[in-house]
């Protein structure tokens, strides 16, 4: 990896600061992602800002009756925290569904949702990539378009043909999936001081600036992750498809909550991780679930709404159908009185 | 947009120097002088000497670098010896009891269950036992054993010995 300075700020403003005065400056949190892509020399920041020393290693209840995850809290900690367990099992489930006990060990809240796409091409800095790009590491393009995109994204791509802004990357947390879900809200902080972004609008699609994950600003820091009061804690699950069946990426995976009246459903939340560049939620598709029962021919539908548009690349072809009978799967489990056996 | 070009091009103007950094490894605090980008796996085997900890893929996915830090298993390539100066360090060499030379009852399973071929795979795979035991989230099941060892590669396929081995702890420890 490239040389680069270290410090440790004791403050959140003095974090902010030196975060908004250097484009390269980076955070370093739990640094699973980020060495990582650091030795490959797809990251090469200058300076590296160590924010382990921060107070936000807690969870906390909030006084609305939701719960607040400290973005320094690791995976590991936030997946196995009693009040987790009982009020956001999915939350639970999805986490303990991604990476390995090691990583979850070390990955933190906030650093999760600094994941960057594991596109192949994006991490080989000698083949074109509008990601990379951006900051002029390596030639333009995108080299997973017309190239081996087995594991790319199927819907919400940006298809250009002149190639500048192309990108059919994922985004690859799990965790995000179940927060998207639950209709969390991250809370960062930046020079112009505190804002909260609902997970729905934190990620983003590649659109014309596919360089761009998100849409936090430069100079912000995520200090907590909030969960409101709803979780969905009798009827959830998430299913997640992959290669092996631990310690691999989703190829598809889908995070559900419902609330039942008896066998109907009162309300629906459905989001889906691997087919996008951000995690993939419809509320128009989850209101098709509205006080209807549960069985193949009423969540088809629902599937449809939620995957229109979907288009395949050739190698993922596949996703498009595996996401539909991934969905269909998901959402009747949840119905089940006894969710938590696969 | 950023102006970088080239690897070298993007280092700092002045390189910081290494830096004094103690680190309490096995139970003893040591001194080094280490630049910020050594990674913590790089810190144990090159400048402390202990190279039991082993360098597999050097990217989180092999989980050959296990360690323990303070109690719980992380991967020890993925993290930088500069962010772990409050934290105790435990590596293959410090399981061992040091008063009686006792083995770990985990390195006695694996002997006694021939719990590897190569062993390259086998430092990395008890202190990930060690840690898992440690979080205690895990029942004398198989199926629950191979899920949270899933870190942990062994391309001999010791796999089965290896579940054998830390069933055979669970179940004294019981």
């Amino acid at each position: 990896m490239n040389p680069f300075a270290y410090s440790r700020p004791s403050s959140l403003a003095d974090t902010v600061d030196e975060l908004a005065g250097s484009s390269r400056s980076r955070i370093i949190a739990g640094g699973t992602n980020l060495i990582d892509l650091m030795k490959e020399n797809v990251e090469r920041p200058a300076q590296l800002i160590d924010i382990n020393r921060l107070p936000f290693s807690t969870i906390d209840e909030l006084p609305d009756g939701g719960l607040r995850l400290g973005a320094l809290v690791t995976n590991a900690d936030t997946a196995y925290h009693p009040l987790v367990e009982q009020r956001y099992p999915l939350l639970s489930q999805t986490i303990l569904a991604g990476a390995s006990p090691q990583l979850r060990n070390m990955a933190t809240n906030g650093g999760n949702l600094f994941q960057r796409t594991r596109c192949y091409y994006f991490y080989d800095t000698s083949m074109p990539c509008n990601k990379r790009a951006a900051t002029n590491n390596g030639p333009g393009g995108c080299a997973a378009y017309g190239g081996y995109n087995r594991i790319h994204a199927i819907l919400g791509t940006t298809d250009d043909t002149n190639g500048q802004s192309s990108c059919v990357a994922t985004y690859p947390s799990d965790m995000a999936v179940a927060l998207t879900a639950l209709e969390a809200v991250v809370q960062v902080t930046g020079p112009n001081g505190d804002r909260s972004i609902p997970m729905a609008d934190f990620h983003r699609l590649p659109g014309a600036e596919p360089w761009r994950d998100n849409t936090t600003q430069p100079g912000e820091v995520v200090t907590a992750i909030d969960l409101p009061v709803r979780g969905f804690p009798d009827h959830y699950t998430y299913i997640k498809v992959r290669d092996r069946s631990s310690y691999a990426f989703a190829l598809v995976s889908v995070a559900v909550g419902l609330e039942m009246d008896g066998d109907v459903v009162r309300d629906a939340r459905i989001a889906l991780g691997g087919v996008a560049h951000k995690p993939w939620r419809k509320s128009e598709a989850e209101q098709l679930l509205a006080g209807k029962t549960l069985s193949p021919e009423t969540i088809r539908p629902v599937a449809d709404a939620l995957l229109a548009g979907a288009r395949g690349y050739g190698h993922n072809d596949f996703k498009i159908e595996l996401a539909h009978r991934a969905i269909v799967r998901a959402v009747l489990k949840s119905g089940l009185a006894d969710n938590t056996q696969e | 947009m950023l102006t970088e070009t080239l690897p070298v091009a993007n280092a700092p103007d002045a390189l910081p120097a290494t830096q004094p950094i103690e680190l309490t490894i096995n139970g003893q605090k040591r001194q080094f002088r280490l630049a910020p980008w050594t990674t913590l796996l790089d810190a144990l085997r090159e400048y402390a000497n202990l190279t039991g900890t082993k360098k597999g893929c050097d990217h989180g996915q092999c989980g050959a670098c296990t360690v323990l830090i303070d109690g719980k298993r992380v991967n020890s390539c993925l993290t930088l010896a500069v962010m772990h100066e409050d934290h105790a360090i435990t590596t293959i060499e410090g399981l061992a009891d040091s008063a009686t030379g006792q083995f770990h009852p985990l390195q006695q399973a694996f002997i006694d269950h021939d719990a590897f071929q190569c062993g390259y795979c086998t430092p990395g795979q008890i202190c990930s036992a060690v840690g898992m035991l440690n979080e205690g989230k895990v029942e004398n099941k198989a199926d629950q054993i191979r899920e949270l060892m899933s870190g942990n590669l062994c391309r001999c396929g010791a796999y089965p010995h290896i579940v054998d081995a830390i069933q055979e702890v669970m179940k004294k420890e019981r």
